[in-house]
C-alpha cells in the first residue's frame, strides 16, 4: 500500500464520484490503487488487455463479457471514473433510503443491478434478449459435452418460462419479472471491505 | 464361521506328554495328523478379517438396491446392520464380545478418516473460510458445553432427570462437552450422501476438525476436576485450562507442520525408491497423529494440518503413479474405518450391561443440544457476515445447525470415563447412543430436501451468471480480503519452502509456469508471428454426449428452498440434469467433490481448462482482428515499448508457445516449431485431427498458494530443440521488410500455410 496516494486529492473527481457513487474516501482510495495496479503502463486509462492480465478472468466463462461491460460502446479504454461507477453496482442496497423524487437512481438500486445484467445478455443494446444472445450466453456457461439440440431446447424453455409478450425475445421488464421473487441484493452485492 | 466368533476352545497342542495324549485320543487315527486345527495362531487376524469382510461385504449388498440407498443412507443402514450383528453375537454367546474399544478407536479408525480428509481437503477453500471455521469450532463449541450442562444441572435440580443419575455440575459440565463436538466422521458420512456446496461443507468439516483441540482440553480439565472434587478446583485452575487450550491447539499445529516439512523434505530424495513413495506419505501423517497423542496435544489438528501442508509438496514430488496409490489407499482405509465404526456402533448398543436408561436425561440432552446448536449458529452468522465476502444465508444456516452431528468420538470418550468417578456413566453412555443413533440416523434421514425443480431454469441460469459475475468484478476489483497475506505467504513460499521441499524439476517447471503468466498473450502472440506462423483455428467441438451420473437423485439446490409444484414432465428432468450437470460453477459455490465413493476426475481442473481454453481463443481472435485494424492506423513508427532483446523473447515465447500450444489447438507445421520441416513434404495441417494432447498444466494450481499440487502432464510437452534458430542479426532486417512480406503473405489468400519449405 503506498503512502503517496492516501489523500483524497489525487483521485480525479475525488468528491464528485463519492457524490454519484456513495463510496467512502477509503474505499474509493482503495479503489483507485487498484485502477492503478492495473494499469501498468500508467496511462491513465485501461484497456482490455489490463483486465486481461487478471489471470483469474480467464477462468470465468463470461469473463470476457463482463470486462466489456467496464466499457461504454465505442470506446476502447476504461478511465477511473467508468471504472468507478461500473463497480457501483455492486454495492448492497441501503434500506430505508428515502429520496427526492428529481434524484437520479442510485447505481445499486436493485433496478440498476438488473439493468447491468441484462446488458450484459443483451450486447446489442437493442433492449431485448433475442435467442441468438440467449444462445450465445449459455454456450458460453455449459460444458462441451452439451449437444446443440440440448442447447437449443433450454433455450426454448427458458424463452417460454419468461417471455409473456410472445415476441421471442426477452424485454427488461419481462426480465426483472422472471427474478421479482429473488433477493438481487443478495446475490449481486460485495461486501466492499476495508 | 459362528463358531469362531464364539471364540471357542482350541486344540491344546501342548508340550506335556499327558496333553499330547489326550490330543491325539480326541483324534482318530495314528500319530501324525494331516491336517490341524490351529484356532489359537491366527485368531486375531482371523477376527480381524472376518470382520472387516463383513463389512465390505455389507457395502455391497447394501449397493444392490438403487431405490434404498436413495432412502437410507448408508450410514443408517451400516448402524441396522450392527444392531442386527450385536444382537446375534448377543444370543449366540449370551455376552458381548466385541464392542468399540476406545482405544482401537482412537489408535487406528480414527486417525484413517481424520488423515483420509486432512490429506485431501481443498486448502484453499479452507482458508478462505478460516475465520468462519475458527469460529464455530472455538466459540460455537464452548457455547454448547456451557449451556448444555448448566441446563442439565438445572434441569436434576428441577426434578426433570431422575434421582438416581447421581451426577452434579461437574459431571454434567463434563457431559455436555463431550456431547457437544461435532463429529468429523459423521459429517463426511453424511456430506457424501447430501450434496451440499463446497464451502458449506468446508465449514462444518473444519468445524469438526478443529474443535477436537477444544473437546480434548474441556475434557481433560473437567476429568481432572472431577476426580480432584468441585471443593478443590481453585481459580488458578481455571486459568490453567485456558492456557492449556492455547497449548494443546497451537502444540498440536506445530506439530503436524513439522511433520509436514519433514515428509515434503524426504520425498524430495524417493527418486530412485517410487515403490515406497506412498509409504513414506502415511507413516509420517500417521505418525504426526501419534506425536501430538504422545504429548497429549490435539492429534486431529496435527495430522490435519500435516495433510493440508505437505499435500502440495508431496504431490509435485511424487510421480503419477505413487499419487492414485496414495488416493486409493487412503480412501479405501477411510471408508473401511467408516464402516467399521457404524458398525461397531450399532454392535455396542446392544449390550444392556453397559448402560441404563433415564428417559428425562436422554430427552433433555436431545432437545438442548439442537436448540443450543441452532441458537450458537445464528448468533455466530449474524457476526461473521460482517466480515465475509460471501454472506451466510437462511439456508445456510439452517443447514449448518441441522448438519451438527454427534457421532463415535462422543461415544468413545463416554466409554472412556471411569465409572468409579462418574458414578453416573451408565446413563451418560445410554444417552450418548440414544444421541448419535438419532443424529446419524434420523437427521441425516430428514436432512432437508427440496424438490428437483426448484426454480425456473431461466432462473438457474441466470443464478448461475450472478455468481460467474460477483467472482469476476472480485477479482478485478482485487478484493479478496486477504491478498495481501496471501501474497506474502506465495512469496515465502516460492523462495523458501518450495526450494527447500521441491524436486529441482519440478521447481523449474513451475518457474516456467510463473513466466508464462507474466507475459501477456499479446507477447506471445507477436513473438510467434515474427517467425511468421500459419495459423489456423479450429475449435473442435466434441458433440458427445455425456450425462453425468448422479448418484442419489435428490438434487439439493440449497439456494433456495422453495415449494415449486415442478411438473414431473421427463422434459424437465432432462433439462434440468443438463443444466444442473454442465453449467460451469464458480468459484464461489462448487458442488462438493469430496466424495470417499467417486473420485471425480478432475472435475475443477477439467472446467478451468475448459473455460480458458475457449476464453483465450476468443481472446486470440479479436487480437487477430483488431491487430489488422491497428496496424492500418500505426503505420507511422509508434513508440514501442521497451523489448527485449529478441533472442531472449523468443525463448520466452516459445516457453509460452510450448504451453499455450495444447490451449490454442493451433499446430505449426508437422514438426517441433522450431525445427525446419523437410523440404518437400507440404505440412498437412495436423490440426484437422485433434489428438489428445497431454493436458496443459491447469492454470489454476498456479494461482494460489497451498493447493493441490502441480499436476505435472505424463508426458512433458514436447521437447523445444537446444538452440534459438534465428540469428540475432535477422532482426535488423527491419520492420518494414517484414511488412512486406506479410502483406504479401496476406495476398495469398487467407489461408496462411507454411508454404516455404525451410526457415532460416
Amino acid at each position: 500500500m503506498g503512502s503517496s496516494s492516501s489523500s483524497l486529492n489525487n483521485v480525479p473527481d475525488g468528491q464528485q464520484l463519492m457524490q454519484e457513487t456513495g463510496f467512502s474516501a477509503a474505499h474509493l482510495l482503495r479503489l483507485y490503487e487498484r485502477f492503478k495496479f492495473l494499469d501498468k503502463d500508467n496511462r491513465g486509462h485501461l484497456r482490455s488487455e489490463d483486465f486481461e492480465a487478471v489471470p483469474e478472468l480467464s477462468e470465468n466463462p463470461i469473463g470476457d463479457r463482463i470486462v466489456g461491460a467496464f466499457f461504454l460502446p465505442g470506446q476502447e479504454t476504461v478511465d477511473f471514473s467508468s471504472f468507478v461507477r461500473v463497480l457501483a453496482h455492486f454495492r448492497p442496497t441501503e434500506k430505508n433510503r428515502t429520496r427526492a423524487g428529481a434524484q437520479p437512481e442510485p447505481a445499486n438500486s436493485r433496478n440498476r443491478k438488473l439493468k447491468f445484467a441484462f446488458r450484459l445478455y443483451d450486447r446489442d443494446r437493442d433492449g431485448k434478449i433475442s435467442r441468438t444472445e440467449l444462445l450465445q450466453v449459455l454456450r458460453e456457461m455449459l460444458g462441451m459435452q452439451v449437444t446443440e439440440e440440448q442447447l437449443q431446447s433450454i433455450a426454448d424453455r427458458a424463452i417460454q418460462e419468461a417471455d409473456l409478450d410472445k415476441d421471442d425475445a426477452i424485454s427488461f421488464d419481462e426480465f426483472r419479472k422472471s427474478l421479482e421473487k429473488v433477493n438481487i441484493d443478495h446475490k449481486m452485492s460485495i461486501r466492499f471491505l476495508e | 464361521s459362528r463358531e469362531g466368533l464364539r471364540g471357542t476352545r482350541h486344540q491344546p497342542v501342548g508340550t506335556g506328554k499327558e496333553e499330547l495324549e489326550a490330543a491325539e485320543q480326541q483324534h482318530h487315527g495314528g500319530g501324525y495328523r494331516v491336517v490341524q486345527w490351529e484356532w489359537s495362531y491366527v485368531q486375531t487376524p482371523y477376527i480381524i478379517a472376518i470382520w472387516l469382510l463383513v463389512a465390505s461385504v455389507a457395502k455391497i449388498l447394501f449397493h444392490f438396491s438403487q431405490r434404498f440407498t436413495t432412502v437410507v443412507p448408508e450410514s443408517c443402514m451400516l448402524i441396522l446392520l450392527g444392531l442386527v450383528l450385536g444382537g446375534v453375537v448377543l444370543l449366540a454367546s449370551k455376552k458381548q464380545l466385541y464392542q468399540l474399544d476406545p482405544s482401537l478407536f482412537f489408535l487406528f479408525l480414527l486417525p484413517t478418516i481424520v488423515g483420509d480428509a486432512g490429506y485431501f481437503m481443498p486448502a484453499r477453500l479452507f482458508f478462505d473460510n478460516l475465520g468462519a471455521i475458527l469460529t464455530y469450532a472455538v466459540v460455537g463449541t464452548l457455547w454448547n458445553a456451557f449451556c448444555t450442562g448448566f441446563c442439565l444441572y438445572a434441569a436434576k435440580l428441577l426434578g426433570i432427570i431422575d434421582e438416581q443419575v447421581k451426577a452434579d455440575l461437574m459431571d454434567f459440565l463434563l457431559f455436555g462437552a463431550l456431547i457437544s463436538a461435532v463429529d468429523p466422521v459423521a459429517v463426511l458420512a453424511v456430506f457424501e450422501e447430501v450434496h451440499i456446496n463446497e464451502m458449506l461443507f468446508i465449514i462444518v468439516f473444519g468445524e469438526s476438525l478443529l474443535n477436537d483441540a477444544v473437546t480434548v482440553v474441556l475434557y481433560k480439565v473437567y476429568i481432572s476436576f472431577v476426580e480432584v472434587g468441585v471443593e478443590n478446583v481453585q481459580t488458578a485452575d481455571y486459568f490453567k485450562g485456558v492456557a492449556s487450550f492455547l497449548i494443546v491447539s497451537i502444540g498440536g499445529t506445530l506439530v503436524g507442520l513439522v511433520f509436514a516439512v519433514i515428509l515434503g523434505f524426504i520425498t524430495r530424495f524417493t527418486k530412485k525408491v517410487r515403490i515406497i513413495e506412498p509409504l513414506f506419505v502415511f507413516l509420517m501423517v500417521y505418525l504426526a497423529y501419534l506425536t501430538a497423542e504422545l504429548f497429549s496435544l490435539s492429534a486431529i489438528l496435527s495430522m490435519t494440518f500435516c495433510g493440508i501442508g505437505a499435500n502440495k509438496y508431496v504431490e509435485a514430488n511424487i510421480s503419477q503413479k505413487s499419487r492414485t496409490t496414495v488416493k486409493y489407499t487412503m480412501k479405501t482405509l477411510a471408508s473401511i474405518a467408516e464402516t467399521i465404526i457404524f458398525i461397531f456402533l450399532g454392535i455396542s448398543a446392544v449390550d444392556k450391561s453397559k448402560w441404563a436408561w433415564d428417559t428425562g436425561l436422554v430427552s433433555c440432552t436431545l432437545v438442548f443440544i439442537f436448540v443450543f446448536r441452532a441458537a450458537g449458529v445464528v448468533g455466530q452468522t449474524w457476526v461473521l457476515n460482517r466480515f465475509r465476502l460471501v454472506p451466510l444465508d437462511k439456508i445456510d444456516q439452517v443447514v449448518m445447525s441441522y448438519g451438527g452431528l454427534r457421532g463415535a468420538v462422543a461415544f468413545a470418550l463416554v466409554v472412556l470415563l471411569d465409572g468409579e468417578r462418574v458414578k453416573a456413566k451408565d446413563y451418560f453412555v445410554a444417552t450418548t447412543i440414544v444421541v448419535v443413533f438419532f443424529t446419524v440416523m434420523f437427521q441425516v434421514g430428514t436432512f432437508p430436501k427440496v424438490g428437483t425443480s426448484c426454480f425456473t431454469e431461466c432462473n438457474r441460469v441466470s443464478f448461475q451468471a450472478f455468481d460467474h459475475i460477483l467472482t469476476a468484478v472480485e477479482d478485478i476489483a482485487g478484493l479478496q480480503g486477504y491478498h495481501h497475506w496471501r501474497d506474502k505467504w506465495e512469496q515465502f513460499d516460492k523462495n523458501y519452502l518450495s526450494k527447500l521441499l521441491l524436486r529441482k524439476s519440478v521447481y523449474r517447471k513451475s518457474e516456467l509456469w510463473e513466466a508464462y503468466q507474466k507475459i501477456n498473450i499479446r507477447d506471445a502472440i507477436s513473438v510467434i508471428d515474427q517467425v511468421g506462423l500459419s495459423s489456423g483455428s479450429d475449435p473442435a467441438q466434441s458433440k458427445r454426449v455425456q450425462e453425468r451420473e448422479n448418484g442419489s437423485g435428490v438434487c439439493l439446490d440449497l439456494q433456495v428452498i422453495d415449494n415449486v409444484s415442478g411438473s414431473k414432465v421427463e422434459e424437465d428432468m432432462e433439462t434440468h440434469h443438463v443444466l444442473a450437470g454442465n453449467l460451469y460453477k464458480p468459484r464461489r459455490r462448487y458442488q462438493s467433490h469430496y466424495s470417499r465413493h467417486f473420485m471425480p476426475l478432475g472435475e475443477k481442473e477439467r472446467q478451468d481448462r475448459e473455460v480458458f481454453q475457449r476464453n483465450m481463443r476468443s481472446r486470440m481472435e479479436t487480437f487477430k482482428s483488431t491487430r489488422h485494424k491497428r496496424h492500418k492506423k500505426e503505420r507511422i513508427p509508434r513508440p514501442t515499448p521497451p523489448r527485449p532483446p529478441l533472442k531472449t523473447a523468443i525463448c520466452r515465447g516459445k516457453a509460452a508457445w510450448d504451453l499455450l500450444r495444447p490451449v490454442c489447438l493451433w499446430r505449426p507445421p508437422r514438426s517441433s516449431l522450431w525445427t525446419c520441416s523437410r523440404p518437400g513434404t507440404r505440412a498437412s495441417p495436423p490440426w484437422r485431427a485433434s489428438p489428445p494432447h497431454p493436458p496443459p498444466p491447469s492454470p489454476s494450481t498456479r494461482a494460489s498458494a497451498p493447493s493441490p499440487g502441480w499436476e505435472g502432464p505424463a508426458q512433458p510437452p514436447t521437447p523445444a530443440p537446444p538452440r534459438c534458430p534465428r540469428p540475432p542479426s535477422a532482426s535488423r532486417r527491419g520492420r518494414r521488410s517484414r511488412w512486406k512480406r506479410k502483406r504479401r503473405r496476406r495476398s495469398l489468400g487467407r489461408h496462411r500455410k507454411c508454404s516455404r519449405s525451410c526457415r532460416p
